[in-house]
């Protein structure tokens, strides 16, 4: 199920903390009520974008995502930020 | 409040001091337990100076401080090791000259906790990290700073192995285990690794 995002964020062959860092960096410039899409390659960070949504106050995680592209398995997570 | 409630409380006056009293016995016992409602906050000890260990501490530190939490990083004994970016002998004991030489001079120099011999294990794994794209341990050290986590080098340890000043890397907190636990106590976290 794909979403309407405003900014995207590649890290993909990034590995754990990563995704979650660039993806905090990024999330920080958006407009409140703007959507982040992140596409990413390591497969603990859809534990790790779920775990982070649980504990944020400025965001939420509208949609998550695991396509294939080009072969390879790619998790794309949807954060929207709030505060 | 019903109208016969109202009532009551205008004929007798007693029963409305009594609520306020209540109420500010209720007032500050909310205020001493809003005192130890933990805060978003995650405290780490790193007393190891082993580099996979170390590794973990920092992927936890900036995890934590990418999910928003203030993160303090207490460094003491083989921790801090981490933050060297020296070796100096001048102005130390004989004990403590010996530590410093058989002590890493920086975070490069770190040894892994098994399979280390003697410096191949930890260049074997670093050279896995690069090869798996993992961050390396120095770059983990920088992202921390650069996400806003505190360091604290412990100022006894420091003191009692001779580990001058100017051997540490820049932008450190001296503390002792007061710091520590004043972070510790309102943290949600706090892990000794």
């Amino acid at each position: 199920m794909s979403h309407d995002f405003d900014k995207l964020l590649d890290a993909r062959g990034l590995n754990c903390p990563m995704p979650l860092v660039n993806a905090r960096k990024e999330v920080g410039k958006l407009e409140l009520g703007q959507v982040l899409k992140v596409v990413a390659t390591d497969r603990g960070s859809i534990a790790d974008f779920q775990g982070w949504a649980k504990v944020a106050k400025n965001m939420e995680l509208v949609g998550q995502d695991t396509e294939s592209e080009d072969g390879a398995t790619v998790y794309v997570h949807y954060v929207k930020r709030t505060a | 409040m019903s109208a016969s409630a109202e009532a009551r409380l205008v004929a007798d006056p007693s029963r409305i001091q009594a609520l306020e009293g209540r109420l500010l016995d209720l007032e500050k016992r909310l205020a001493h337990i809003e005192g130890q409602v933990a805060e978003d906050r995650v405290a780490v000890v790193v007393f190891s100076g082993d580099l996979d260990r170390v590794l973990a501490a920092f992927i936890i530190a900036t995890g934590a401080a990418a999910m928003g939490q203030q993160v303090s990083m207490f460094f003491t004994f083989w921790g801090l090791s981490v933050l060297k970016k020296d070796k100096q002998l001048s102005g130390k004991t004989l004990f403590q000259k010996m530590m410093t030489v058989m002590s890493p001079g920086s975070s490069k120099d770190l040894p892994v906790s098994k399979m280390n011999y003697f410096g191949v294990g930890a260049q074997m794994l670093r050279s896995m990290m690069k090869e798996k794209n993992v961050n390396s341990l120095e770059e983990m050290i920088s992202l921390a700073r650069e996400l806003g986590v505190r360091m604290i080098a412990c100022e006894m340890s420091r003191d009692l192995t001779g580990i001058k000043e100017p051997e540490l890397v820049a932008g450190l907190e001296c503390g002792g285990v007061a710091s520590f636990l004043a972070d510790s106590l309102k943290s949600r976290t706090s892990l000794f690794i």
